[in-house]
């Protein structure tokens, strides 16, 4: 099994340089020059050749890929051109607030969407199958901001009993920083209030967030619940008395499961570029919407950080993915070898 | 005398498929002495697996309520699903590749069988497990317990099963081809394990196969079943050397160890939507009469403790046939 992990982890190598190169050469494709951003209209030549001369980049383009990769593995990424601070600094700043928001709404998917999709399977064809597949359709239909203005009507607004935007109450404050996180920083300081105040904070966005990929794995579940249950060993089960209920939640399921995994891992991707609008509806100071204003500002060193980043996080979580898969499923380990 | 095991009575299973109503098992018949070892054998489709899983408990969902009555040791667990004799009621299936599941290891798919059926803490149970790999010689029984069923060969696995068969201390043994699947090596000392396990510890044993030949080394009692009636039963040895109902007779002449020509049954089995009127054979019958019943034929007794369902049971079957 350690071998196995560190196989994944090996692997994830190469498709993270990849994504350094990538990410690059991407940033000197597309239109828009930074130089000319940062100096704004009436710039003159000689100002925006000392811009550039400043950021490096006049230098040859090879070099300044050098650069780039000397920078990403020391984990400076220069200064926003926007801000003019540190780009790390701010990542580390917003990355903790949106991790939090996705770990969040995967955990909800998660926690609901699989009992959601195992009952189904096992009412195939019956009242709360049909009723699952609906929200299953309609979670993925739904857009996600049509869904969070909603949600901001009806829960903050008429009903007032969640906030409406934000991670914590002005009045309350931030817990002191240990991990960035707001829900482990405060329970770390002791802080309850401000736990329970997160909380509430949090779960608007995090509903929003979470339901079309509650969608996909209430579906994967049931599909894969169902497929199991045609299966040999699930009839000899039966005859050979096993319980009902178990064999249906720990029998059946951990064999299903396998594909939700997969799916989990995949789903994260969506997560993050689906916290990009709803982290602006809800005012959330996480990654998006630094992402968002570093593209509207053609903020090339932010963009190139969130990124990475973000592919980062994303390589993690699928070898995450692949471990977990690897202790569901035993023969998973063996056959890679 | 002691009563038998398990008796079943009547037993009639029909379900509803989209090519109709299908008529599975029609008046089915047949006792499993204490003790006793009893065949069950005819063709795909004949209504064997169906017999089985109405014994477990576990017919497929959409038939009608099955008619006849299947006593275990005097209760009727067809109608009282309460009187279930789950766990007293071993069972050996037919693929051991598909019948275990690959993410658990061997020792907790055993366990989980004995959950609700067997006494005794977790820690007994499992002594149990391995005491009873033992029996069934898998090597290394105590490591076995962790392992996941991959890691072990078809005979293995099936050894496994057995072990698990009996791991709720069964009354009855009911096994369903439990060699097909296996090379003839391996088949071998299944069937001989199987044999020393029954005679042993006294089980009883409820064997389906379509193989004369395994049928012979394992029973003592057998059952033909054609279009799911009975067609033939009685002592396995007497039936296999003089069978009487013509259907019997030309199966086992279709046996490769048996023929000296090579025959094939004329016709198919009916599909269990179109079962034919009045016996059942008749349209593949080689010495059907004119004055063959309108209704299914009856089992009638014959001496020596068998039965067949055919009035013409002592006719030849025409040469023409047989060439």
């Amino acid at each position: 099994m350690a071998r196995y992990i560190l196989r994944r982890l090996l692997l994830a190598l190469p498709a993270l340089f990849g994504l350094v190169i990538l990410t690059f050469v991407l940033s000197r494709v597309v239109p828009g020059d930074p130089a000319a951003t940062l100096a704004g209209d009436a710039a003159t030549p000689a100002q925006l050749a000392e811009i550039r001369a400043q950021y490096g980049l006049d230098r040859p383009i090879l070099e300044q890929a050098l650069i780039h990769v000397r920078q990403v593995l020391t984990g400076d990424f220069g200064r926003s051109v926007f801000s003019g601070r540190p780009v790390t600094e701010e990542i580390a700043q917003r990355l903790p607030a949106t991790l939090e928001l996705t770990f969040a709404a995967l955990l909800l998917a998660t926690l609901l969407g699989v009992p959601l999709g195992l009952l189904a399977a096992v009412n195939h064809n019956g009242p709360i199958d049909h009723l699952v597949r609906l929200l299953s359709v309609g979670g993925l239909a739904i857009a996600s901001f049509w869904l969070a203005i909603m949600l901001q009507l009806v829960f903050s607004m008429d009903l007032d009993v969640l906030p409406l935007r934000g991670r914590v109450d002005v009045a309350t404050g931030l817990p002191p920083r240990v991990t960035g996180l707001v829900l482990v920083d405060s329970l770390v300081a002791g802080r309850f209030d401000i736990f329970a105040d997160a909380c509430r904070h949090l779960l608007l966005p995090a509903v929003t967030l979470s339901l079309p990929g509650l969608a996909t794995i209430a579906r994967f579940t049931r599909s894969g619940v169902l497929e199991t249950l045609q299966k040999d060993f699930v009839l000899y089960a039966r005859a050979a008395g096993y319980g009902r209920v178990r064999l249906a939640a720990i029998y059946v399921l951990r064999n299903a499961v396998t594909m939700v995994v997969t799916q989990i891992g995949l789903l994260f991707g969506a997560l993050i570029s689906g916290a990009v609008a709803v982290e602006a509806i809800f005012d959330w100071p996480g990654l998006g919407t630094y992402a968002v204003q570093a593209i509207l500002s053609s903020d090339y060193k932010a963009l190139l950080a969130v990124t990475l980043v973000v592919g980062v996080v994303y390589a993690v979580v699928n070898v995450t993915v692949d471990v977990a898969q690897a202790l569901i499923d035993p023969r998973v380990a063996e056959d890679a070898r | 005398m002691s009563p038998p095991v398990l008796q079943v009575e009547g037993l009639a299973v029909r379900m509803r498929t989209e090519g109709g109503v299908a008529e599975i098992l029609d008046d089915v018949s047949l006792t499993v002495p204490r003790g006793g070892t009893v065949g069950v054998v005819g063709e795909s489709g004949c209504g064997k697996s169906t017999l089985l899983r109405a014994i477990l408990g576990i017919l497929p969902k959409g038939g009608e309520t099955p008619r006849g009555a299947i006593l275990f040791e005097g209760r009727d667990i067809l109608s009282d699903r309460a009187a279930s004799a789950r766990g007293r009621i071993g069972f050996v299936p037919q693929d051991p590749y598909l019948s275990l599941n690959p993410v658990f290891r061997a020792g907790d798919q055993i366990l989980e069988i004995m959950r609700r059926h067997a006494p005794g803490s977790r820690a007994d149970r499992k002594r149990r497990i391995v005491e009873l790999f033992r029996a069934v010689q898998l090597p290394d029984p105590e490591a076995a317990l962790r392992k996941y069923p991959h890691q072990f060969s078809g005979g293995q696995r099936q050894r496994l099963l057995i072990a698990a068969a009996l791991a709720c201390d069964p009354a009855l043994l009911v096994a369903d081809e439990p060699t097909t699947a296996l090379d003839v090596t391996t088949q071998r000392e299944i069937l001989a394990l199987l044999r020393r396990l029954v005679a042993e510890r006294g089980l009883s044993l409820l064997f389906v196969t379509h193989d004369f030949g395994v049928l012979a080394s394992v029973c003592a009692e057998v059952t033909v079943l054609y279009a799911g009636r009975v067609a033939e039963r009685g002592p396995t040895r007497a039936v296999l050397d003089a069978p009487r109902h013509p259907y019997t007779r030309l199966l086992l002449a279709c046996h490769p160890d048996r023929a000296t020509d090579l025959l094939g049954i004329p016709g198919t089995v009916p599909a269990a939507t179109a079962q034919p009127g009045g016996c059942r054979f008749h349209p593949r019958c080689p010495i059907i009469h004119s004055g063959c019943p309108v209704e299914p034929p009856p089992l009638v007794a014959l001496p020596g403790g068998r039965a067949v369902a055919c009035p013409w049971h002592e006719d030849a079957i025409p040469e023409a046939l047989r060439a």
